[in-house]
């Protein structure tokens, strides 16, 4: 799994460090990682549903700060738990400019082992990097 | 864990860390706790405390109560009052979850009386009040009588047959803060918590039925003005806030902070969470007018579900609300900023107050109070784990040293992923019942994470707060019912 939990950094939240070889791959690590502590098995969720998801930030760590919040938006809004199969990033000027697909379906409580729910995505320890192996996010979400 | 060596005891519940600590540093921090509490917190929440001392315009003390434990830029149980002309406002100050808070109401029914119906009663509520991820609520709106709702609060649901009136004197700010503005909250905010009034949410947040032990009144004078009178009287408290709505109001003025904050304001901080704008801009004041629509989406949303358990106990019970004296005690807010007027160097003056998991303790006298509590102080609530119990404090006059503010509950001492490790759901719920606690939850795992163990001891919370004279104790509650988000 490109994303494990961090037991000890986040007491009464949920904290994950997700990685890849691309800062793509790192990305869609990060997403699973988010709907991994909403959905018990991500493999529940079936592709019923499509989005297209646009955010652009002049910092790398922000614009995974925004997609992130854009899964929490459509979870809330329209109920749909989304994982993303298809990503990239380019640059505009000084601006990261992300595309995102995302695929899935409503939440069901009969069917989703729903387990907690994630309401926001904090800048508390938030950390994109680049290592040897590729790259590396540090996240800590609001439960 | 906290080094002891640090601090300069100032009585045996309140610790300082001298303005010298941290560069930047206005004014002192003031850690209130016992000895065993203080040894207890994580290192974070001393890093936090001094970091919230470094912020533009603090008065006094940067402050953390005894159930303080790190939090996002302020620790959970931070207080900081601001100048308001040169002060800052800080959306980690509040927390996301803006208005979380508490809500008590009594009946009266007797343990007794609600044994026989207790499973029903608690499947009932669980049914109608809805919690967990991604759950919505009965009452359906535009998103333009949402926009409505955030800037009326309780008082919309109590026009809409939501409630009596005798709820809103019984609510923190009436059930309505003055100031809120819609046109301040986005589109995108509307669309996450249009559909959420009236639902609990997950996390930490319950609701729970619990009975007043005869020897768990230590003040039995204030509980009769609170109308708890009998003896195993039973009692509703619920914990839950403004949902999706507030999370994404905090977001999004954290961001529009972090651009203008050293470009425009000149203001560099010691975390990003701490992002903040002089609480005298635009963007300052544009913030305060969207959290103050989310203040009111909370008070909304638990007077919404208070209207559900009234409805619950008469079908229950067959009986009306009134008939079962169903009345709200109180309703406090434990993740706010407001303005307040308080005395600072000896003159009165207004300030803004930021409270984190930190509860507004007026004491007596004090003329935001409604008549009713004039004279007793306000009434505040402070809600444990779903195991252990929770409390009816008061507050009273020495809590001028903390702008009266208290702690807000028990604070957790261990971490969701330990607590899931070391509990299991299901083991969970049959021993509670074994100890005669039914609990109704959304998810096993969810339950696991809740497990009182997880929590730092109540009882150490309210001595700390009482030793150190910024509350009173009135009547512990222990549970027998909850429901889970």
């Amino acid at each position: 799994m490109p994303y494990e939990y961090l037991d000890e950094i986040a007491t009464a939240d949920a904290a994950f460090k997700a990685s890849g070889d691309t800062l793509e791959e790192m990305f869609i690590a990060a997403c699973d990682a988010t709907m991994n502590v909403m959905v018990g098995d991500l493999e529940t969720i079936a592709h019923e549903q499509q989005r297209s998801i646009s955010v652009s930030s002049d910092a790398i760590d922000m614009l995974l700060f925004e997609l992130l919040q854009e899964l929490i938006y459509y979870k809330d809004a329209e109920k749909l738990l989304l994982r993303v199969c298809r990503l990239s990033i380019s640059r505009q000027d000084e601006a990261f400019i992300l595309q995102a697909d995302a695929h899935g379906e409503e939440l069901n409580m009969h069917k989703h082992d729903l387990v907690v729910d994630v309401k926001a995505v904090t800048l508390h320890r938030f950390r994109v990097e680049q290592t040897p192996e590729g790259w590396e996010a540090t996240v800590i979400v609001d439960i | 864990m906290a080094a002891v060596k640090d601090f300069i005891k100032v009585s045996d519940s309140i610790w300082e860390i001298p303005a010298t600590y941290k560069d930047g540093m206005q004014v002192p921090a003031r850690i209130y706790a016992t000895e065993k509490l203080l040894r207890e917190m994580d290192d974070g929440v001393i890093d936090q405390v001094t970091n919230v001392a470094t912020l533009p315009g603090i008065l006094n003390y940067a402050y953390c109560m005894p159930d303080g434990h790190w939090g996002y830029g302020f620790p959970i149980g931070g207080v900081a009052a601001m100048d308001t002309r040169s002060g800052v406002i800080s959306p980690g100050g509040i927390g996301f979850d803006i208005n979380c808070g508490m809500r008590l109401v009594r009946t009266n029914l007797t343990l007794e009386e609600v044994q026989p119906h207790l499973r029903l009663l608690v499947d009932r509520l669980f049914e109608r009040v809805p919690a967990g991820v991604g759950s919505s609520g009965f009452v359906k709106l535009s998103q333009g009588e949402f926009r409505r709702v955030v800037e009326l609060g309780a008082r919309w649901c109590i026009d809409n047959g939501y409630g009596w009136p005798e709820d809103l004197e019984r609510t923190e700010e009436y059930g309505c803060i003055d100031g809120a503005d819609s046109s301040k909250i986005s589109t995108k905010s509307v669309e996450r918590g249009y559909n959420q009034i009236g639902t609990l949410g997950s996390g930490n947040h319950y609701l729970e039925i619990q009975v007043v032990k005869p020897e768990n009144v230590y003040d039995a004078e204030l509980a009769g003005a609170f109308g708890i009178t009998k003896p195993n009287q039973v009692v509703v408290m619920f914990h839950c806030g403004s949902r999706g709505f507030g999370h994404q109001v905090a977001t999004e003025y954290l961001q529009l902070f972090l651009k203008v904050m050293e470009k425009k304001y000149g203001i560099t901080i010691l975390d990003r969470e701490l992002a903040c704008a002089p609480f005298n801009s635009q963007e300052g004041q544009d913030y305060f007018a969207a959290m103050k629509c989310a203040i009111n989406m909370s008070f909304a949303n638990r007077q919404v579900i208070l209207h559900r358990i009234r409805e619950v106990f008469s079908d229950v019970f067959h009986k009306g609300p009134e008939e079962l004296g169903l009345h709200q005690i109180y309703d406090v807010a434990h993740n706010t900023a407001k303005l307040e007027t308080h005395m600072v160097q000896g003159k009165e003056r207004e300030v803004l107050v930021h409270r984190k998991g930190a509860t507004r303790a007026f004491g007596p006298g004090n003329p935001e109070l409604p008549q009713i509590y004039r004279k007793t102080g306000q009434p505040v609530i402070l809600g444990g784990s779903m195991e252990t119990g929770s409390y009816l404090l008061v507050g009273v006059a020495s809590g001028a040293q903390t702008f009266f503010s208290t702690a807000h509950g028990s604070g957790r001492s261990m971490s969701r992923r330990q607590a899931k490790k070391k509990f299991q759901g299901k083991k969970l719920v049959h021993d509670m019942e074994q100890r005669g606690i039914y609990v109704r939850g959304v998810s096993y795992a969810g339950l696991a994470e809740e497990a009182g163990a997880a929590y730092k001891n109540i009882d150490d919370v309210v001595a700390a707060t009482e030793q150190a004279g910024i509350s009173k104790a009135v009547v512990r509650f222990i549970p027998i019912g909850n429901v889970k988000g």
